[in-house]
């Protein structure tokens, strides 16, 4: 039987690690390799890296980080941010990525999906949505720039939209609970898992391994990803897991 | 030696980085008198079907797959290279594989009795092993990493070397005589998938005259 998959994610600018991380015991808390191969011993399912670079050099620097993370670790990652072509995507799943994950490019681009789910495949193509709820539309809009614009398209039909043009997998950003540590999205979730044939990412708002539960329970999610829980070790993977494996959830 | 056959569809880097951290010698090429030089092959693939396809068929790939393996060397498809060693594929309309084992991809059911599956099947499923091979030497259970929307109905149960149960039983290793394929990634399918590669590798040692 297939498992809920559990996934921290990194964000990377000019090829170190930010965000504040405290990890003791690690030589370089910087270094995004060593964080990767950190965990992946805690039983990562797969890793997300988020290139915040705000350079072209800083960019370039993250095929490198892409090339050492595939040289030294067996799981499966994804790299997002500033990807915005085909000639992108290429470079970056040529280093060893096994997924790119498209945003603000996607949207303004939507042929960018069809593209790339045409030349690498569906599996290769997530499209992460940033999603933030609006009383006059009464759902979710999705907004893009790192939240800061808002778009025309509510949550729920530019998801259907995305799968539609060929993406495999959805990253869902509660905008909302993002930060919060009071659980993700669970309507949110649940609409958008719903609606679509293709797996579902739910992220933003987890505060502890009960909020995992939820988001597989109710959430409907497929995965779930972290940051700063796991980064600050609120809680660890491990933890996440025996959690769940206790309340029946099938985990690796 | 092992040749990674590089027919420009292929996540090759991180599959050729396992290898030589097992220490396995290697080479990544599209040369066929290189290639010729190797003890056993791997045939990787990321993309469609079709498009795999016509690139081995346009660069005589193709026959020199069908050659060496019919000379008795192994050869390991990985993730779409498995799915080209079979019959012929559904996805974007028919093409015609390899042929060196007997079945036809198509597409993974979304809904089986009611029950709705996402597709593609992405994730860390466990393995049933179902038929003895040296690949799966000292392997009884475990998990790899799969992701495809596509998966081989194969036409003789004594092909199936392990399965996953989703929506289907998707073969998930495969193999007879020299020929042996992976639906997933074994470079990304951890402790799992490095034994299978590195049985694979003894198995290419072992064939080496």
């Amino acid at each position: 039987m297939i498992t809920k998959r559990i996934i921290p994610c990194l964000d990377v600018k000019e090829g170190r690690v930010v965000k504040g991380i405290q990890f003791l015991g690690l030589r370089d808390a910087g270094d995004p390799v060593e964080l990767a191969k950190f965990y992946d011993k805690e039983g990562a399912d797969e890793l997300v890296f988020l290139d915040i670079s705000a350079s072209h050099e800083g960019r370039k620097t993250m095929v490198d980080v892409v090339e050492q993370v595939a040289a030294q670790l067996a799981i499966p990652f994804t790299v997002g941010g500033g990807i915005n072509s085909l000639e992108d995507m290429k470079r970056i799943l040529r280093a060893g990525a096994d997924k790119v994950s498209l945003n603000t490019a996607a949207l303004l681009n939507p042929d960018l999906i069809t593209e790339g789910a045409g030349f690498f495949g569906s599996q290769c193509i997530v499209v992460a949505i940033d999603a933030k709820y609006d009383d006059q539309l009464g759902s979710w809009r999705v907004f893009t720039h790192g939240g800061r614009n808002a778009t025309e398209w509510e949550v729920v039909e530019w998801a259907k939209e995305a799968v539609k043009r060929g993406a495999g997998e959805i990253l869902l950003t509660s905008m909302d609970s993002d930060g919060e540590k009071s659980g993700f999205n669970l309507a949110l979730n649940k609409a958008v898992s719903e609606a679509v044939t293709v797996p579902v990412i739910a992220s933003g708002g987890a505060g502890n391994a009960e909020h995992f539960l939820h988001a597989f329970q109710e959430g409907k999610a497929d995965a779930a990803l972290a940051a700063s829980i796991f980064h600050y070790k609120e809680t660890s993977v491990k933890e996440v897991k025996a959690y769940l494996d206790q309340q029946g959830v099938n985990v690796r | 030696m092992i040749a990674i056959i590089d027919y420009g569809m292929g996540n090759l880097y991180s599959v050729s980085k396992a290898l030589e951290r097992m220490n396995a010698e290697y080479m990544m090429t599209s040369d066929q008198e290189e290639l010729a030089k190797a003890d056993g092959y791997i045939l990787p693939g990321v993309g469609s079907f079709k498009d795999a396809m016509e690139i081995l068929n346009e660069t005589g790939l193709t026959q020199f797959v069908q050659k060496v393996v019919s000379e008795g060397k192994p050869l390991l498809g990985i993730c779409l290279g498995m799915q080209l060693l079979f019959d012929e594929s559904i996805e974007n309309g028919e093409a015609k594989g390899l042929s060196l084992l007997p079945g036809r991809v198509i597409r993974i059911p979304d809904s089986v009795n009611g029950e709705s599956f996402k597709v593609p099947h992405m994730g860390w499923n466990d393995l049933a092993i179902r038929n003895e091979s040296p690949l799966l030497a000292g392997i009884s259970s475990g998990y790899a990493y799969f992701v495809h929307s596509y998966f081989v109905d194969a036409a003789d149960e004594d092909t199936l070397l392990a399965t996953a149960s989703y929506s289907v039983e998707v073969p998930a290793v495969v193999g007879r005589g020299n020929v042996y394929g992976t639906q997933f990634h074994p470079e990304k399918s951890s402790e799992l998938g490095l034994a299978i590669l590195e049985n694979y590798i003894n198995l290419v040692e072992g064939e080496k005259r």
